[in-house]
């Protein structure tokens, strides 16, 4: 494996409620290597968000510790971007404005050649000028993966980055991501419910247990890109997955 | 005759203009349904006029004319005319836009960074909140006495009436907007390591200008209402003026005219606001804005 890029160890997360304590994450040990394409999967309120929140530095665990490149983690960095579910583009400014958010601090020239250069990545060459309302929910999702992409991160968070899209554009775009990710290498860890999408994307597949969240199992899923997870060698990694989430593949 | 056919007609028309313009085209329809509207309503104006009117006869020659006690929209117009020639309404116009100009242009330059303030810091809210609420429901027209006591019958008397009737609306839609800036936005701009000014120059203010535009809007109209409270009591000029002026002289047609006169500047008020929420920058804010 190459270096480490993630390390979580001995990490929980209790929430206080009125009476009782919640558990929502308990004793999660993961390491994530440089460049890696990793999957959180589980079912809804297993604390996978949570997990990647914590990783992200948008909150504390209760106890247990996350470093990244050696560094505990202490906060949102602009070395380290989220792509959440709801975009978080922002719809007061054109797809041009979203992606300069965080270059803000470049030269004017380079400014502009990297905003140019990720909205065509992106596929919205054209769109420069558009506001985000006038653009579809599969255009708004690539300008918040090129705002991300345009800071150069290390790390992306994509928390169900794709769950708000109809099927075809979740297709495309899971394609569009790999291609993507190829191209800059960067790491990305990626929530999602969707087996067949963790398949499709990740070198390895952290499924996870609900209420304690904990981790189930993680499955490496080795084979080139792309994917035809229809085929047959996937069935048994399907039907592991399946079983992991306490789901019998009967169909 | 007593009743004058022509409202009759009109209502008439009106109603046959209602249930025709479903074949019109849209552009047609938002041109001829208000128009129909608003010919009935001056036709119900002409026939209430009609229900009550007196016996006048003349001394000399003995004629007796029946006479309307309400002005009818004719005498309406008529007066309103007199009043375009004498220049008493351009003038007034621009006593009472001036008075509203100024309150409500100061009420926006101090109540809206301090709304913006006290829905950002929650110490800031907690701190004046109570006090704006406790003021808020205090009428404008309570404040005209102290207004004079303060100011004179001059125009800061008004000016300021206006100001107090418009700046705790502006304040709450400012620190609304604030609070109801969905957290993605903020979290987004922090991860990109946007701070203090940056984060409110590129996220808050942007992100709660549609609300502000929404309460300035909903302001103008409330001084637009308070002016003429205002000038019937606290100044010697404006549109409220000339209504409290006129039902002293018995003229209840150019009572009628300053209302008029007081309903056509409130629409072109609100259409100017409205050309506000075009902007590309605030747009997508008002989705069900026709």
């Amino acid at each position: 494996m190459a270096e480490p890029k993630i390390v979580v160890r001995g990490l929980n997360k209790v929430f206080q409620r009125k009476n009782d304590e919640l558990v929502v994450l308990q004793d999660v040990d993961l390491t994530v290597a440089a460049g890696e394409f990793v999957c959180l999967l589980g079912p809804s309120g297993c604390g996978k968000s949570t997990l990647m929140n914590i990783i992200g530095g948008f909150e504390t665990a209760t106890s247990g510790t996350v470093t990244i490149d050696g560094a505990p983690v202490e906060g949102p960095d602009s070395r380290r971007v989220f792509v959440f579910q709801e975009y978080g583009v922002f719809p007061w400014a054109s797809v041009w404005d979203n992606v300069a958010l965080g270059l803000r601090k470049l030269g004017r020239d380079e400014q502009h050649d990297r905003i140019q250069h990720y909205i065509d990545l992106v596929g919205l060459k054209g769109f420069e000028k558009t506001y985000p309302s006038e653009l579809s929910g599969g255009m708004r999702q690539r300008v918040a993966v090129a705002r991300a992409l345009a800071v150069k991160p290390d790390v992306v968070f994509m928390d169900e980055p794709l769950g708000a899209l109809d099927s075809l554009t979740r297709l495309k775009m899971r394609a569009e991501l790999l291609r993507i990710w190829q191209e800059e290498g960067m790491t990305i860890l990626f929530v999602t419910h969707d087996v067949e999408e963790s398949m499709q994307l990740a070198d390895r597949v952290v499924v996870m247990s609900p209420r304690p969240g904990r981790i189930a199992e993680i499955v490496p899923i080795v084979a080139p890109h792309p994917r035809e997870i229809d085929a047959p060698e996937y069935a048994e990694t399907k039907a592991r997955l399946y079983r992991l989430l306490g789901v019998t593949h009967s169909f | 005759m007593r009743y004058e056919l022509w409202p009759f007609i009109t209502v008439a028309l009106a109603a046959t203009v209602f249930f025709g313009s479903r074949l019109l085209k849209e552009r047609a329809q938002q041109i001829v349904l208000p128009l129909a509207t608003f010919a009935v309503f001056v036709s119900f104006w002409q026939f209430g006029c009609d229900l009550k009117k007196y016996e006048l006869r003349d001394p000399a020659t003995g004629t007796v004319k029946l006479l309307e006690v309400f002005p009818t929209p004719g005498q309406t117009a008529l007066e309103l005319g007199r009043m375009l020639q004498d220049g008493t309404l351009l003038r007034y116009t621009v006593a009472s836009l001036y008075r509203v100009a100024i309150g409500f242009g100061l009420a926006v330059l101090i109540g809206t960074p301090l709304g913006l303030w006290m829905g950002w810091s929650t110490r800031a809210f907690r701190a004046v909140n109570p006090l704006a609420q406790g003021l808020r429901p205090i009428s404008p027209i309570a404040w005209i006495p102290v207004a004079i006591l303060w100011f004179g019958v001059e125009d800061a008397s008004a000016i300021f009436l206006i100001f107090i009737a418009t700046i705790f609306p502006i304040v709450t839609g400012a620190y609304t907007a604030v609070h109801s800036i969905p957290s993605v936005y903020v979290r987004s701009a922090r991860n990109f390591g946007l701070e203090r000014t940056e984060l409110f120059r590129y996220v808050v203010f942007p992100a709660s200008l549609p609300q502000i535009i929404g309460s300035l809007r909903l302001a103008l109209g409330i001084a637009w209402m308070v002016i003429v409270a205002a000038e019937m009591i606290a100044v010697q000029s404006g549109l409220g003026y000339v209504i409290t002026d006129a039902r002293n002289g018995n003229n209840y047609a150019r009572v009628c005219g300053a209302m008029v006169c007081l309903g056509v500047l409130g629409i072109l008020l609100d259409l100017g606001m409205r050309q506000l929420q075009k902007l590309d920058e605030v747009r997508w804010g008002f989705s069900n804005v026709a």
